[in-house]
């Protein structure tokens, strides 16, 4: 066993009865980075000699006696995430040289507890993708199979976990972007509540549906790291100011009489064959140990892809207007004035998915055609929120697939961005809802490539889905596989 | 040619509010300090900063709302009003679009027509953008201290017929918010500004006129100025068989003229819709109650309460009344000494000259209604005449004594025992024969000559009227 393969659970043990140091652990994953990274492309930026300063901190901190959970663990970030004094370019041209006077709260309470940030991941560029392939510092190769995709937007999060470049990752979740990926990588990934984490600091894509939540090896570490980073902020107005229950504490309560509701409009044709089969055999693995399961009815979901391709683009057409090239980011001025400086600079800055996503929706924004797009997709996340608090009338938490296939090739859907579009078919519902949910391994396809499992939670349910998680995960062995790299 | 046409004025005035901080971050407000010396990644509009309500300046907008009889609403929404402009460093104004905290309200103003009312359509909130300085010779620079700073906006409905009764709203309006302490009413500052939307239409016609929006105008007389040019511009163009057409005008106080800006057609498409970054604003009842319990005493109830328990005419409370800290002065003051005529003439009066000459607010005032009072009891007395209660105030005001101090250290005190000042009346008497003559002769207007020498001579310290009396029995020999 090498110290690149263990949780952050099992590091911290170590790390507290001085069998370690932060140091050591540190040099191993910048030894692996270094090793592996060429061939996964997972990181945009290597903190070398800052996270050894770090983990140097951290050994001080723990020889006293002081260590938290995340102390000396080595982390890395999704290049959303603002990071004082270290560039962060949401994989874009138009932020290339950007490097932030402030941290975000989320980096904010990692670095309080102690963690070593290793550096900042590859990703979707402004978090638009599902396959990693829309970044400006070139794909992410999946670590299962380095000729597939690693899902996306956070891609680099996902592969990172999986090629054990970091012990656990930060990523965001818009549509499906922390479970997509960590579906398609065969690690843990959970989108919280929204509301439970704090979105100040983290570039915004489409305000109302972003979330922060953790990429991991194992379900104790995804509750670990989800409670360092919950909890109401003041600096964002759309925290939700509760108590943030010990996740962790929940953990092997069990799934006995646990109702899980099985939505008929998410076991379709069209599913991958393997897809279904493994989703089904967690049914019966979860029967076993003694939950329920239940069919329930999910009737909007037909609609949930349009509705998000209409509010998630509207928010995003406002939030990247501040990418003019005015204070920050590339400016292209060729003293042609201000209007020209505005397109240039954004033509150049922004590549072909955000320019397509920026255009939707400021069309659905437009005058004569708002109430059309805009409000009607609004009307229908409604509906589709009341879906899901009418089936957990029903039951305590959803089973789903993640996606509707594994990993599918590099290239393979980039000349069909609807095609894209509807990888995110299982997931996108969720974020609509403003609700909680993860994705957990459940099996391979032939090919070998992980298959994902989601369970999805009601509005702040995290603590169900985590149990019944790691319900799952205790009565199974996929977590334990890895990645041949 | 212009008595053919009714004029149709509607007001959009922007009002800042007074703050600390700014409305979506805890940035100063502070006017005039170093380019972005006041700035956060809140208001440079920084990747991932993300607003939060300034419940201040909820506040303000409510207590605005309920002085001009608004509704102010339960729920309200910020939305994001979207374009371009390097002064606008988010790319998008968080303001408010659909539902606004206050709608309905009304403003009653005088004019030389009359009495009328003049409907508000709503009033909302939201941040100002920054600035552009423009005199660098590399190219324009951009200072974002303003940027975020709260603003209030106030539309009134199209309700004004003619520029007297525009000017009497915007000076009701600017009286109302300074009063409320909401706004300091700078005009020059910009801490008040106004756009106003005219247009014309053929007296009795039914539909409005098209209008145009004339922006810039900051101050009361450029509204006036701004307004009648634009009328006659109108009324030009209907005349030769024209139409007007809607676009924004902006008002160039040099020429005193108005040209185009932009046409209705070229006009942004805003893509006005809720902030996802804000929660809706929810009021409460009690919240409301509170504001309304804490809103001071507005000009009109002053007025009439002024005319009431003080007992002085219209004018001199519409006047005492005018400025809030002036009506607070003013009711310092008769509270302390009682006489509301007295009070309200040394207010209009010696006050107001002192603070002219010294260029000084009321709020500056170095004779403080406590000071002042204390004088005044010292006329009631008859320790001073009037005439002396001049020096002495002015004596107050230079070094900051009280009046009692003063008369003493200076020996201002009336006599009016005149045995001690005989002698000296007999000399004057003595000294001109010819003028006692001549008045003895019948020239009684002659007594003020010889009150003004014995004045001179006691530092006017004799009372005026044991003078008087005193000087008649001499002259006539008694």
């Amino acid at each position: 066993m090498q110290l690149t393969d263990l949780t952050i659970h099992q590091l911290h043990d170590l790390l507290r009865e001085g069998k370690t140091s932060a140091q050591e652990v540190t040099r191993a994953f910048l030894d692996r980075i270094a090793a592996t990274d060429e061939r996964v492309n997972a990181f945009i930026t290597v903190c070398q000699q800052e996270s050894l300063q770090q983990a140097a901190a951290a050994d001080a901190r723990l020889k006293a006696g002081d260590g938290a959970p995340l102390t000396g663990i080595p982390l890395a970030l999704k290049d959303i995430f603002i990071t004082e004094g270290l560039r962060t370019t949401c994989a874009s041209q138009i932020l290339n040289n950007f490097v932030p006077p402030y941290n975000g709260t989320a980096v904010a309470k990692l670095k309080e507890q102690g963690a070593v940030i290793l550096g900042k991941l590859n990703m979707d560029e402004f978090a638009m993708g599902s396959s990693n392939e829309n970044s400006a510092f070139g794909p992410v190769r999946n670590p299962w199979n380095g000729d597939c995709v690693p899902g996306g937007s956070s891609g680099g999060s996902a592969a990172c976990v999986a090629a054990r470049q970091a012990v656990a990752t930060l990523g965001t979740d818009t549509g499906g972007s922390i479970r997509q990926p960590a579906a398609h990588c065969g690690v843990v990934g959970l989108k919280p509540t929204y509301g439970l984490v704090s979105r100040y600091g983290v570039i915004a894509y489409a305000s109302s549906l972003d979330q922060v939540g953790p990429i991991t090896r194992d379900v104790e570490d995804c509750a670990i790291l989800l409670g360092a980073v919950a909890g109401y902020d003041p600096a964002d107005s759309t925290s939700v100011d509760q108590p943030v229950p010990d996740y962790r504490a929940t953990l092997k309560d069990g799934v006995k009489g646990l109702k899980v509701g099985l939505p008929k409009e998410y076991f379709i044709e069209g599913l991958d064959p393997a897809v279904k089969q493994a989703v089904e055999k967690a049914v019966d693995t979860l029967r076993g140990l003694g939950a329920e399961p239940v069919e329930v009815s999910l009737p909007h979901t037909d609609y949930a892809v349009a509705c998000y391709y209409l509010i998630a683009t509207a928010e995003a057409s406002s939030n990247l207007a501040r990418y003019d090239g005015v204070r920050y980011g590339q400016r292209v001025d060729q003293d042609r004035g201000l209007i020209d400086m505005y397109m240039q600079s954004r033509a150049a800055g922004f590549g072909p998915e955000v320019k397509r996503r920026i255009m939707l929706g400021t069309y659905a924004l437009s005058s004569g055609y708002y109430d059309a797009y805009y409000l009607k997709a609004q009307k229908v996340r409604t509906l589709i929120r009341q879906d899901f608090l009418d089936a957990f009338n029903q039951v305590d938490v959803i089973l789903t697939p993640v996606a509707p296939t594994p990993a599918f090739r590099i290239g393979e859907k980039t000349a069909d961005p609807l095609q894209m579009y509807l990888s995110d078919i299982f997931t996108i519902p969720v974020n609509l809802a403003g609700t909680c949910g993860m994705s957990l391994p459940c099996g391979f396809s032939q090919e070998g490539l992980p298959i994902g499992l989601q369970l999805i939670g009601r509005p702040f349910g995290e603590e169900t889905l985590l149990r019944t998680a790691y319900a799952f995960e205790q009565a199974s062995d996929w977590h334990r596989q890895q990645a041949p790299l | 040619m212009l008595s053919k046409y009714e004029v149709v004025i509607g007001l959009e005035v922007h009002a800042q509010l007074t703050t600390d901080t700014k409305i979506f971050c805890n940035c100063s407000t502070t006017f005039g300090n170093e380019p972005n010396s006041q700035t956060c990644p809140v208001c440079l509009g920084l990747p991932g900063a993300l607003p939060v309500l300034n419940k201040k300046v909820v506040d303000y907008a409510i207590r605005t709302g309920l002085a001009t009889e608004c509704t102010i609403a339960p729920r309200s929404i910020f939305a994001r009003k979207n374009y371009f402009y390097p002064d606008l460093p988010k790319g998008y104004q968080i303001s408010q679009f659909e539902l606004p905290i206050c709608e309905h309200g009304r403003l009653d103003i005088e004019t030389a027509e009359g009495s009328k009312t003049i409907g508000i359509t709503r009033i909302h909130m939201e941040e100002d953008a920054g600035k552009l300085l423009h005199d660098s010779s590399e190219g324009s620079r951009v200072d974002l201290n303003r940027a975020c700073t709260p603003l209030m906006e106030i539309v009134s409905e199209p309700d004004m017929r003619s520029a007297d009764q525009a000017i009497a709203y915007l000076k009701k309006l600017h009286q109302i918010v300074v009063y409320l302490g909401v706004c300091d009413g700078n005009l020059e500052e910009g801490s008040f500004r106004c756009d106003a939307n005219v247009s014309i239409r053929p007296w009795g016609q039914k539909e409005f006129g098209t209008r145009a929006e004339l922006k810039n105008i900051n101050s009361f007389r450029f509204i006036k100025q701004a307004i009648d040019y634009e009328v006659q511009r109108q009324a030009d163009i209907l005349e030769e068989g024209g139409r007007v057409i809607q676009e924004t005008r902006l008002f160039d106080t040099a020429s005193g003229t108005t040209r185009s800006m932009r046409s209705k057609e070229e006009a942004n498409d805003y893509r006005y819709f809720p902030d996802p970054d804000l929660v809706p604003l929810l009021v409460s009842e009690e919240w409301i109650e509170q504001a309304r319990l804490e809103l001071p005493e507005l000009p009109a109830a002053k007025i009439e309460r002024f005319i009431k328990e003080y007992d002085i005419p219209r004018y001199d409370a519409e006047v005492l009344a005018a400025e809030r800290a002036n009506a607070d002065y003013y009711d310092a003051l008769v509270k302390l000494h009682g006489n509301g005529k007295l009070c309200s003439n040394w207010v209009m009066g010696e006050v107001q000259r002192a603070l002219k000459d010294s260029d000084l607010a009321i709020g500056d005032c170095p004779v403080t209604p406590q000071m002042l009072a204390g004088m005044l009891g010292r006329i009631d007395d008859n320790t001073i005449s009037g005439k002396i209660a001049k020096k002495v105030f002015d004596a107050m005001w230079q070094s900051g004594k009280d009046a009692d101090t003063i008369i003493e250290e200076q020996e201002l005190k009336q006599v009016t025992d005149l045995s001690a000042i005989e002698p000296a009346i007999d000399e004057i008497l003595a000294a001109n024969p010819g003028q006692v003559a001549e008045y003895r002769g019948g020239k009684d207007k002659l007594l003020g000559f010889f009150v003004g020498q014995v004045m001179k001579a006691t530092k006017g310290k004799a009372n005026p009227a044991a003078l008087n009396e005193l000087l008649k029995k001499k002259l006539a020999g008694e």
